[in-house]
């Protein structure tokens, strides 16, 4: 038995709207392997919330007409690690919430939550960054769309103001149009960990795949929340593809992190990750883009 | 307490139970359904000893809420024997494999091995691992676990072939 106050349920996205505007103080409850732990642990114990699980219009990926593909908040890991349009696409965001906890952990989270929850170890988060994912938040008075780029406030906080949900997650079309991209995540454990460090990177390569037009590089648990390095991004945007390029995203990348000591791992450790992966990650995503260091 | 009534269908038949709306899918299997075979290991998603299938795929049923279980296909260790209660191929290739020692993990490695035990293609150990990788043992060490999986996956697809 889950100590809840009051339980909400809902038929439609409307309805929800409607009731947290009537009670700004209960909780969405998605797929719950965020709150209802928190709930056991005593610290939301007593909550009320409002039951969305059930709103299958909140699930669901699709291509719009305009080549953008939407994401719906309630669509699980699984979901998302197995659909068509992210495997030819994205296949990177499916690579990255494939490591999520275990089978059972990715048949019940879903990729809203992950980002709502606010945390930096987000493994979603990162690439969602990566790609300049845009948040469509609606609440009973309107919607308002949002580059994910400025959700994140604060560890755990994020911009989702009073009557506010997540409704969409979007991927432009320039946004993932001959882009490849590579995720590491740096975990204690190969399941049900939390990642130590995790960095996405994607780049776009000109005709002959020699040069990056655009790179992109976002970093988890590198700052109190999901950071992109623009000092790294910079200076790889132009540069020629060669081990060079890998020094230059490496040092940009070490000026923008911030790690904190954790018991996870030492401050040091992580800046030593952060230099290894943003190489590790770019190699690996200019391979993928079918461009070759030193060839 | 507010109360519902939720009906699905458990083990092949369709059933309806007045639930606490603040129950689990566990709460309400192991309390009105008497599916002891759900066991409350860690009841934070953790370690998977509560694992049931619904609609064919394997949920921690101690972090999912009954009331979502409405209109759902839920399957549960007690579902695999038939109805004489014979024990099922993976049942037994877990006795045999020497899969089980204090047995408390079991039915819930059992649930999380359906959707591989059922691939038409064969697994690696490695991919083996990975299906099972939301299930704690503090027993067996893993390996004849993986063994009874392997062993049963591919007596599985022999079986289609030769038919
Ligand atoms: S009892 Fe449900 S995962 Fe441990
Ligand atoms: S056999 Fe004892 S926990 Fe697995």
């Amino acid at each position: 038995m889950y100590n809840f106050g009051t339980i909400y349920e809902t038929t439609s996205v409307e309805d929800a709207l409607r009731l947290k505007k009537e009670h700004p103080q209960a909780h969405f409850l998605a797929g719950g392997s965020d709150i209802l732990i928190k709930v056991r642990e005593g610290k939301l114990a007593g909550c009320d919330v409002i039951n969305i699980y059930n709103l299958d219009e909140l699930r669901g990926i699709c291509l719009e007409e305009d080549g953008s593909i939407l994401i719906r908040p309630l669509t699980s890991f699984t979901d998302v690690a197995m659909h068509p349009i992210i495997k030819q696409y994205i296949p990177v965001l499916g690579e990255a919430v494939n490591q999520i906890g275990g089978p059972q952990v990715r048949n019940i989270g879903t990729i809203g939550g992950n980002i709502c929850n606010g945390v930096t170890s987000a493994d979603s988060a990162t690439t969602l960054k990566a790609y300049d994912a845009m948040l469509e938040i609606s609440s009973i008075d309107g919607t308002r769309v949002l580059p994910y780029g400025e959700f994140n406030l604060g560890p755990g906080k994020v911009d989702l103001r009073e009557g506010e949900l997540l409704c969409g997650i979007r991927i432009r079309k320039e946004s993932y149009e001959k882009t490849y991209g590579h995720y590491i995540k740096y975990a204690m454990r190969r399941a049900m960990d939390i990642a130590t460090l995790g960095c996405s990177v994607n780049v776009t390569l000109s005709e002959d795949k020699k040069t990056v037009t655009r790179l992109r590089i976002a970093f988890g648990v590198a700052a109190p929340i999901p950071i992109r390095s623009t000092t790294a991004e910079a200076s790889a945007n132009g540069h020629a593809v060669n081990e060079a390029l890998l020094d230059l995203v490496s040092e940009g990348a070490l000026a923008d992190v911030n790690p904190r000591t954790s018991w996870r791992a030492s401050k040091e450790f992580r800046m030593q990750l952060v230099k290894e992966m943003a190489k590790r990650a770019t190699k690996a995503a200019i391979e993928k883009a079918g461009g070759t260091i030193n060839g | 307490m507010a109360k519902k009534d939720i009906t699905c269908t458990v083990n092949g038949k369709v059933r309806t139970y007045s639930v606490d709306v603040r129950e689990s899918l566990s709460d309400m299997l192991r309390g009105q359904a008497g599916l002891d075979s759900i066991k409350h290991g860690c009841d934070v998603g953790e370690c998977g000893a509560c694992t049931v299938l619904i609609d064919g795929k394997p949920f921690n049923s101690c972090i999912y809420m009954a009331i979502w279980a409405e209109g759902k296909e839920i399957i549960t260790l007690e579902g695999l024997s038939d109805t004489k209660g014979a024990l099922s191929d993976i049942q037994q290739a877990f006795i045999d494999e020497g899969a089980v020692q204090c047995g408390f993990c079991t039915p819930g490695f059992i649930m999380a091995s359906i959707p591989i035990i059922s691939s038409e293609t064969e697994s690696s150990r490695e991919e083996i691992r990975r299906q099972i990788s939301g299930n704690l043992c503090r027993c067996t060490g893993y390996e004849n676990i993986v063994n009874a999986i392997e062993k049963t996956q591919k007596k599985r697809i022999a079986e289609k072939k030769s038919k």
